[in-house]
């Protein structure tokens, strides 16, 4: 029995772990759709974009490569050169900010005053031609990512339960950093968007745009600022995410598990992004554990899902999502 | 009234300033509607000038010019001498031209004073970097405008609201927190537009009297948009009156009062 439950925390702490890279993508939805009240469905796919351009600016790759070549019929691949991780992530951090001017520029600006089913339906548009553009860029081959980040087993957290409960817990250091930085992006995210001139004006901005005009706020700029934090907020995630599974096409994809995260926390609060993915990566794992065996395993698959389905049903605003009141 | 230097004496007794802002010629058409026909008027500092006209008469249009939300088809603005080029609202804004809104528009999601202090972000000059640190002068900057909008608040006698949702308070209290934004950004023109539309007789009467008071004691120029007539004598040192997008009268209320198209126009022929 006191072996069960030795694997089930270490079970619920692994969950934990996973949660918070949840939470990461999770973060980047919340903090787009609270400024400019849109749903950035492509904000998976920028994660994945900024890791490919990440890699790509590290190893030396050219850019367009694929597309070079078979134009010229030449055999470009690589410039020859490493770009040290840490100003291959400033690059990228350029990178992914000119591509907030080119959305602002090229969709946003057009949609002043458009619905948000329609600015929704134009990030699913962005997150297909992200896609794309990506591969076309960097090429769809899977890379590896390492930026220097710690990884594998933490030896103390092992030794350390291993004198406790007579078990080894495992815990990947990657895991540990990704929460660390989790916290302290959350923090920092509250802080500015709470007690700065340019925080209070990008909520002003999500609120109504007539009046954030009228009070001198420049909607460009703002949203420029938006998705500039959004790249920035996507690149970290992708970074977590491209060291522990390799940057691949299937990365995108992890912008579905972050659906879930955002019912369950609401798409309104950023301490609920970590908290629901922190409660999917934990119920997760706990429910494999306990409930897996008996009904063939895989759940890991669907769980998040069926959680989130409850929360529609029953709270539909989720944990910690602002309370949705009309008043006729 | 074509001198623009010294001030003027109004039939009030009262005296208002120098021309602030001049509008010459503004035509204002969308398609083939005609919103405002070849008006032009001025605003001087310190006044309260008062825009009224019958419904559809081109009033607000008339206001979304001066603060940017529409670009005139013909005709120029001239603003402290000088001639305004095509503006966004947000330059008109940081020009020092706050307004309200006909229906409204707070940031509903933000508390009171949340809301007062973005009036403010058009004073702020800390940078984006230094602000997202919170350096230092951040600090002390956002210290200092807080206590501008605390006056602000005491001032309008919202001090109990402060920090409550703007979206939970009732209609006359969010149009005084419109004008307390408003109020925040220390406008050189303040254009309201029907402040006192859909109150009750207590609220329109607070109303004016802050808006006399405001007048009073920071000098505001005042340019608004009302409906009723005896607010609108009470309250305003000049008046436009306008009628199917022209102007039909333009002077001191007593004179407008008297001015036989503005009676058959405003409050229809034989009303008495």
């Amino acid at each position: 029995m006191l072996d069960q439950l030795t694997y089930a925390s270490e079970a619920a702490l692994n969950g934990l772990m996973a949660g918070v890279m949840y939470s990461l993508v999770a973060l980047g939805f919340v903090l787009i759709y609270k400024s400019s009240g849109v749903f950035n469905y492509a904000q998976g796919v920028m994660a994945l974009f900024a890791a490919l351009t990440l890699v790509g600016i590290q190893k030396g790759q050219v850019p367009f490569a694929h597309l070079i070549n078979a134009v010229t019929g030449g055999h470009l691949e690589t410039f020859g050169w490493q770009v040290p991780a840490v100003l291959a992530i400033l690059l990228t951090i350029v990178v992914m900010i000119g591509m907030a001017i080119v959305i602002e520029t090229l969709v946003l600006k057009h949609l002043v005053n458009q619905a948000p089913i329609i600015l929704f339906m134009a990030t699913i548009g962005l997150a297909y031609f992200l896609e794309g553009f990506g591969d076309v860029m960097w090429g769809a081959d899977i890379k590896t990512l390492d930026v220097g980040l710690p990884q594998g087993i933490n030896e103390t957290i092992e030794s350390v339960t291993d004198t406790w409960f007579g078990y080894g817990f495992f815990i990947d250091n990657l895991d540990i950093v990704a929460a660390i930085v989790s916290v302290a992006l959350v923090t920092a995210l509250t802080l500015f968007s709470q007690y700065s001139k340019q925080g209070r004006a990008l909520r002003a901005v999500a609120d109504d745009h007539q009046a954030a005009l009228s009070v001198g706020i420049s909607l460009r700029f703002i949203w420029v600022l938006v998705w500039s934090i959004a790249g920035f907020v996507a690149l970290v995630a992708g970074i977590m995410w491209g060291s522990k599974s390799g940057v691949q096409f299937s990365l995108s994809m992890i912008a579905l598990k972050a659906l879930p995260v955002l019912m369950l926390g609401g798409f309104t609060s950023i301490p609920g992004a970590i908290v629901g993915g922190l409660i999917i990566g934990m119920g997760e794992k706990l429910f494999e554990f306990f409930v897996g065996p008996l009904i063939g395993g895989a759940t890991e698959n669907w769980f998040a899902y069926v959680l989130a389905l409850f929360f529609l049903v029953f709270r539909p605003q989720g944990l910690f999502g602002e309370r949705i009141i009309e008043r006729v | 009234m074509k001198d623009t230097g010294a001030g003027i004496t109004t039939a009030e007794g009262g005296s208002v300033g120098p021309v602030l802002m001049e509008l010459r010629n503004i035509t204002l058409r969308f398609g083939g509607v005609v919103a405002i026909k070849d008006i032009s008027f001025d605003i001087r500092e310190g006044e309260i000038r008062a825009i009224i006209g019958p419904n559809g008469a081109g009033k607000s249009s008339m206001l979304n010019v001066i603060s940017g939300f529409y670009v005139p088809t013909e005709g120029e603005v001239w603003f402290r001498g000088e001639k305004r080029g095509p503006m966004k609202p947000y330059q008109v804004a940081r020009l020092g031209i706050a307004r309200t809104f006909q229906n409204i528009a707070l940031f509903d999601g933000m508390s009171v004073l949340d809301n007062i202090m973005t009036g403010r972000l058009t004073l702020m000059h800390s940078g984006l970097l230094s602000q997202a640190m919170w350096w230092g002068k951040a600090a002390a900057e956002e210290d200092e405008h807080r206590e501008k909008v605390e006056k602000i608040i005491d001032f309008l006698e919202i001090q109990n609201i402060r920090k409550t949702p703007v979206g939970r308070l009732p209609y006359g209290l969010k149009k005084r927190v419109e004008l307390a934004r408003a109020l925040a950004a220390e406008p050189k023109i303040l254009l309201l537009d029907e402040p006192m539309a859909g109150m009750n007789v207590e609220e329109k009467e607070d109303m004016c009297r802050f808006i006399l008071d405001v007048n009073d004691e920071f000098g505001t120029t005042t340019v608004l948009i009302e409906h009723d007539m005896g607010v609108v004598m009470d309250l305003s040192d000049r008046v436009v009156v306008m009628d199917y997008g022209r102007k039909i009268g333009d002077g001191p209320p007593d004179e407008v009062r008297n001015n036989q198209d503005v009676i058959d126009a405003y409050l229809g022929v034989a009303h008495a």
